[in-house]
């Protein structure tokens, strides 16, 4: 059986926000399905006595003093956009056509 | 000898007494890139004429009177996932294709103060995901040693730009081992610092709890210097250890063994292990014990558990990562003809601007996020990283330093694993836990493989802020071996 089918994969991709061709989709299928089987060996020795590590060091809530430093110019900011108007990003319609 | 085979420390000197510039150095790397490169590939971005223009203005510094430190002057090639606000930076990936930056990395900014010429961008797999190069939008780099190779990877263009004297150092990023793997198979020196012991700011993020700034070069030393100059806390990362860098050049120049415990990581070794690695890597090991070390066997039993928790904990983070690219704010915008929604454009220039190992592995990551999987893969990888981290340190408790082979086979051929993604991960298995732990490892040559004549790279791992003794550690093999072979294992690759 496998761990994970074309349509999961499909349901990734748009979770993802990968527009993925169909051909990518069967491609993918197979590989993810190979990798996921590989790594879910994780569990073996995962008991539920072991706190997990999300970090190898121990820091918490780590503060710089809450001070206006010099920061990028709007220029600067908007240097690398795919569009600008007025000093912003433009972007496309965020909202569908019946909103 | 030319200047372009001289060590980054000799032409850091050569430089401060005026013996030579800053300018003519730079001048004869950009003209070995000119030579080589269209056999290696290891650049994506030089600026000949910007690169002299920094030359000048750092000879200019040194005749005012300015103390800049060991490496002024010396040229350096910059991995293209720092960012570079006078110089493009992609990642290797068609999304970034020709993005200025508007800021300099942390690292950038330090390799500018302490005088380093940055003499372009180098290859990677694309946001640094891969073993091989293969997986630059920009097409491969080539291993000096067989241009038929792989350069390892990610930081591939790194590695091949220092064995290929196109530069005496660079600088790499390694998340799963790619500095010390892409070091390994082209016979150079490669470090991943302590986690934390250099700045993530401006490196273009992939997995952010395991991303990790280090040097490269041909000598143990020049590695160390280079380390010293870019290391160090920086307040814009928040993950940054606020504490001295470690003693790494005085333990360079030290180099020394003796009296030191030494453990063999009993998991690796055996099956899937090329033997020409495994018998240089008992020639090491041999070698250790007569320079005075004590050498011991030491069990890491979750080590074995560390390739499938890192291809579970790096996705998952790059998943969350690369959700910036949405096409709104900077790189590429694919689709926008006015009657898209914001979300299709951003699908389609996802789809247009990643390569298939990033769009695995973002897929991957989101799957193994998701909910009703959470526990069972994510989950269950962060407890692998807590067995991991308690292995390093019972070993730890045993010896100084614990060594292994960098990766069990030489370099192998470019398209040889370019689509079997299983086999490709393979090339990280040892060097993966000491970024699931945050410790510091290095890779040092140690020989070439009796089967294909191909470099083999020694791994030395020290705990959390004992990157000294890799330092240490390796400079005593280097010596050791240098002596052994009459020079650098570098002298005996073939002329490009």
């Amino acid at each position: 059986m496998s761990a994970i089918t074309r349509d999961e994969v499909a349901h990734l991709a748009r979770l993802s926000r990968l527009a993925l061709a169909d051909e990518e989709l069967d491609h993918f299928a197979a590989q993810l399905d190979q990798i996921v089987g590989a790594v879910a060996r994780v569990a073996e020795v995962a008991s539920a006595d072991i706190p997990p590590s999300s970090h190898a060091l121990p820091l918490t809530n780590v503060f710089r003093p809450d001070e206006v430093r010099p920061s990028l110019t709007p220029q600067q900011a908007l240097s690398g956009a795919p569009a600008v108007q007025d000093d912003r990003f433009r972007v496309p319609r965020i909202l569908g056509e019946e909103a | 000898m030319s200047l372009i085979h001289k060590t980054a420390a000799e032409l850091g000197r050569l430089i401060a007494t005026g013996e030579t510039s800053s300018v003519e150095v730079a001048q004869a790397h950009l003209d070995r890139i000119a030579a080589v490169e269209p056999k290696v590939h290891a650049f994506l971005h030089v600026d000949p004429d910007g690169v002299l223009a920094q030359a000048r203005a750092v000879d200019e510094r040194l005749a005012a009177g300015e103390r800049l430190g060991p490496l002024a002057g010396v040229p350096i090639a910059h991995k293209d996932v720092f960012t570079t606000a006078d110089m493009p930076t992609t990642a290797g990936s068609k999304i970034l294709e020709g993005w200025r930056p508007p800021y300099d990395a942390t690292v950038t900014q330090r390799l500018r103060a302490a005088g380093l010429v940055i003499l372009g961008k180098t290859n990677l797999d694309e946001f640094a995901m891969g073993s091989s190069t293969e997986n630059s939008a920009y097409g491969p780099t080539r291993n000096p040693w067989d241009l038929t190779r792989i350069p390892g990877g990610s930081s591939g263009g790194a590695s091949a730009s220092v064995a290929a004297y196109e530069a005496p150092l660079s600088t790499g990023t390694d998340t799963g081992g790619s500095i010390r793997q892409p070091a390994a198979v082209t016979g150079i020196v490669g470090m991943k610092p302590t986690y934390g012991g250099s700045s993530r700011y401006g490196l273009i993020a992939f997995a952010s709890s395991l991303d990790t700034p280090g040097p490269f070069a041909r000598n143990v030393l020049d590695a160390a210097l280079l380390h010293e100059a870019f290391s160090g806390h920086d307040p814009m990362d928040s993950t940054s250890i606020d504490a001295p860098v470690p003693p790494v050049v005085e333990a360079a120049r030290q180099a020394s063994v003796d009296g030191l415990r030494i453990g063999v990581v009993k998991e690796f070794g055996g099956d899937g292990y090329q033997p020409g690695v495994l018998a240089r890597f008992q020639e090491a090991v041999d070698l250790l014990e007569s320079l005075g070390a004590k050498v011991v066997e030491v069990s890491c039993p979750s080590f074995t558990y560390a390739l499938p928790a890192y291809y579970l904990i790096a996705p998952s983070e790059c998943s969350s990562n690369l959700a910036r690219f949405d096409a709104m704010r900077y790189g590429l915008r694919v689709g926008d003809d006015g009657t898209r929604s914001a979300e299709e454009v951003m699908a389609l220039t996802r789809a247009a601007g990643f390569g298939p190992e990033v769009k695995r592995r973002i897929m991957l990551g989101t799957y193994a996020l998701s909910s009703g999987y959470y526990d069972a893969y994510y989950g269950s990888a962060q407890k692998v990283r807590t067995l991991i981290a308690r292995d390093f340190e019972a070993a730890f408790h045993q010896v100084d330093v614990l060594i292994s082979p960098t990766t069990p086979t030489t370099a192998f051929p470019i398209g040889e694993r370019a689509d079997d993604p299983m086999a490709m991960y393979l090339a990280d298995l040892c060097t993966i836990p000491s970024n699931l732990a945050g410790n510091a490892a290095i890779s040092v040559p140690c020989g070439r493989a009796d089967e294909d004549g191909l470099p083999v790279g020694l791994q030395i791992m020290a705990p959390v802020l004992g990157d000294d003794r890799c330092y240490r550690v390796g400079a005593a093999v280097e010596k050791a071996f240098e002596d052994r072979w009459g020079g650098p294992l570098l002298k005996e690759a073939p002329a490009l």
